[in-house]
């Protein structure tokens, strides 16, 4: 069993589109057999939007919960707001309310508040979704703007594709990942057996490829890398070979700028899929090609 | 101070590139000091196109619970109040895992016998610098393999250094969730930028929501016009959000900015249209303070 | 010697689950008998810190051991802390896994396999002595 997260370190640099053609390319190759498939971008889940996604189930996601004060016991003393770290406090006609976007949950000023007049409450912070996409089943959740991805959210759905994965007799989980090196991108990484970092040859693409492959020394996990948008800017895509080179990491491939991509976007499919004569399509299924060798 | 943040749901639409072109062309007019900070503390890019000394630095700490062993009695207090699981109790031991901890100090306040104490744990860095005469360049890295950004994008907000420069940028990771509600919180007003594609629109609407959770004005930039169809100026329309610049999908502008360039170095004609932009959000500002 | 098996059925006859953080239920079982225990995992929707959370409910449980697929750093610490004996299987039921442990056959994790949600062990979580601060990494 193999699971594949697919991440980049800045975003935009064609993640998603990667695992919608991955999704395709696998189901093509193995007419029998279906991968897992997941979104962990919850916060900007754009998947979906290529993978002629219909809904099974929906469930609503409980976040972190968030402290509340009742006015009528509230005293005015204001220990909350002392010792609240969060700035989530802040006093209203002469007695004190919780800010609801900066309050963590952490429940220091429920304990100290002296009229007991603090409850801790569980927010309804988002959904997340079973689908059925040609490719296989799909884990998928939309978190509510403004609420707090503290990885929680990915480290359920990524759990229900597992069990998924284990009952199915499946033999692939692609996880399609969010930017950054934080908490989402940690959980979305956990488990994985091989990480794929996309990158762009800019040099912000470079710098925070920099940042991302850090982050996942942290982990016992293959990482592989390939360039994406590689003709943009050929001094840059050399930058990013010579650097993979001094790290021993395997550049699977480089794929060209081309507006196919866009163009299958718009029609909610994966390039490969769309116009598998692109030459981004013909890039990515050797990138395909390479990947599933390599994985041991 | 004013502050104006750049944000876009989606990754790659063109943030930092706004949010520098915006500070170049203000910059060089009317010796307007420009604070520019760069919250994307996960992944920050500000820096190599501004290309600054960087001259000062700060920790970004976490107070963290450590247990003097004599004096604890092993009541578990401190680990029942942990929300975060942060602290377990194991053989009458409570054991502190620091990666876990919000650092909030409610075990430290709850422990009948004053047995924790807090140290800090260091979870970034800070770094302050000048890019040219009138731009102050400041960013946080969050150190690789640390989960919580937000503490980090908290620090820089507050970061004092006694400098009152009359305009300030906010740079914002991509998304609409915690990290970038830390770093746009009370701002003036919201720059978001997106592309014409589907995930852009998609990724756009969830950005958009999240600023009215805030109760911040926006306009939005598209960027890369051209790329694909998306009717983005029909969504701003019809939720009366103002369209405040469009910039076409131009290779040149890719390759340049691919290799370090800034927008207005690739192109100088978007110093006027940026100086233009700002008087029309300046003038919006205004008008919602006048209200 | 209690043993406790992840399992998302509850089952003592079906797969086990390789996850342990997050698994639906843990089966406990005393080893050579037959009196099969099924425990809702009070850490399956865990904000955070499902490892310590079910080392600290297993070892309120009186379990001496626990089979799974992996261990996150925080999870593996914790169990080394409280003295459990963690294995470490690739496949198999409950029952057949305990067979395993009974004769000999199924390895000890030597440090935490990989899984790490929502944090690190690894840059200042090794507080095996109850209450050390982390070093916290510089970059």
């Amino acid at each position: 069993m193999t699971q594949l997260v697919i991440l980049s370190g800045k975003g935009g640099t064609g993640k998603t589109n990667l695992s919608a053609a991955f999704s395709h390319l696998y189901h093509q190759k193995n007419p029998g057999q279906k991968a897992i498939l997941v979104d962990a971008d919850v916060d900007a889940a754009n998947l979906a939007l290529l993978l002629e996604a219909e809904e099974l189930s929906k469930e609503l996601f409980i976040g972190g919960a968030i402290a509340k004060i009742d006015p009528v016991l509230c005293n005015g003393c204001g220990r909350c707001q002392e010792v609240c770290r969060f700035d989530a406090v802040s006093s209203q006609d002469e007695k004190f309310v919780i800010d609801l976007i900066a309050c963590e949950g952490c429940a220091s000023c429920l304990y100290q508040c002296p009229e007991n007049a603090i409850s801790l409450n569980k927010q309804q912070a988002g959904e997340w979704y079973i689908s059925e996409t040609p490719y296989g089943k799909f884990f998928h959740a939309h978190l509510y703007p403004a609420q707090e991805n503290s990885g929680k959210l990915v480290a359920l759905i990524k759990s229900r594709a597992q069990e998924e994965l284990e009952n199915s007799g499946a033999e692939l989980m692609l996880v399609d990942g969010p930017p950054g090196i934080g908490c989402p991108v940690i959980s979305a990484v956990s488990g994985a057996n091989i990480v794929l970092v996309v990158t762009e040859p800019t040099l912000a693409g470079l710098h925070d490829l920099g940042r991302v492959l850090e982050t996942t020394t942290h982990f016992d996990v293959q990482v592989e890398v390939c360039i994406n948008k590689s003709d943009l800017y050929p001094e840059g895509a050399q930058q990013i070979r010579e650097f993979c080179q001094e790290k021993g990491i395997d550049i699977l491939g480089e794929i060209p700028f081309d507006l196919a991509v866009p163009r299958a976007m718009n029609q909610g499919q994966p390039v490969t899929k769309f116009d598998p004569q692109a030459q981004s399509s013909i890039a990515i299924k050797g990138i395909w090609e390479r990947l599933m060798t390599v994985i041991d | 101070m004013k502050r104006i943040a750049v944000a876009s749901g989606k990754g790659g639409t063109g943030k930092t590139t706004v949010a520098v072109a915006l500070a170049e062309s203000l910059s060089v007019e009317n010796d307007q000091i420009v604070l520019v900070s760069d919250c994307d503390v996960e992944a920050p890019n500000v820096h190599l196109y501004l290309d600054p000394d960087f001259e000062q630095s700060k920790d970004v700490n976490v107070l963290i619970p450590q247990i003097e062993e004599d004096s604890c009695t092993g009541c578990g207090i401190c680990s029942e109040v942990c929300q975060y699981n942060a602290i377990i109790l194991l053989k009458d031991r409570p054991m502190v895992f620091p990666s876990l901890c919000h650092g909030c100090g409610s075990c430290t306040l709850n422990c009948p016998e004053k047995a924790i104490r807090e140290i800090p744990n260091q979870i970034g860095i800070l770094e302050r610098g000048i890019g040219n005469e009138n731009i102050y360049l400041r960013h946080g890295l969050l150190n690789p393999g640390e989960p919580l950004t937000v503490p980090v994008i908290a620090a820089l907000r507050k970061w004092n250094d006694g400098f009152s420069p009359e305009l300030e940028i906010i740079d914002s990771p991509p998304g609409a969730s915690c990290p970038v509600v830390e770093a746009i919180r009370g701002v003036d007003f919201l720059l978001l930028v997106t592309e014409p594609t589907p995930f852009g629109l998609h990724d756009l609407k969830q950005a958009h929501q999240m600023a009215n959770e805030l109760s911040i004005r926006t306009g939005v930039i598209i960027n890369r016009d051209g790329i694909g169809e998306t009717d983005i100026q029909g969504y701003c329309r019809e939720n009366g959000i103002p369209l405040l610049m469009t910039i076409p999908l131009d290779r040149k502008i890719g390759a340049g900015l691919a290799r370090g360039d800034t927008l207005l170095e690739i192109y100088p004609e978007y110093g006027d249209k940026f100086r233009a932009l700002y008087k029309e959000v300046d003038q919006m500002i205004e008008e919602a303070v006048g209200l | 010697m209690k043993i406790a098996i992840s399992s998302s059925t509850g089952n003592p006859d079906t797969e086990f689950s390789a996850r342990f953080g997050r698994c639906a239920y843990f089966l406990i079982v005393d080893e050579g008998e037959d009196n099969w225990d099924k425990i809702s995992n009070p850490a399956a929707s865990a904000q955070g810190g499902a490892g310590t959370q079910v080392v600290q409910h297993l070892a309120d449980q009186g379990v001496d051991a626990v089979i799974s697929g992996r261990y996150g750093p925080n999870a593996y610490d914790a169990l080394s802390a409280a003295g459990m004996k963690a294995y470490l299987a690739n496949s198999g039921t409950p029952r057949q896994l305990v067979d395993q442990v009974q004769a000999g056959s199924l390895r000890q994790a030597a440090g935490a396999t990989g899984e790490a949600m929502h944090g690190q062990g690894g840059q200042g979580g090794r507080g095996g002595r109850g209450g050390q601060g982390g070093r916290g990494g510089r970059r």
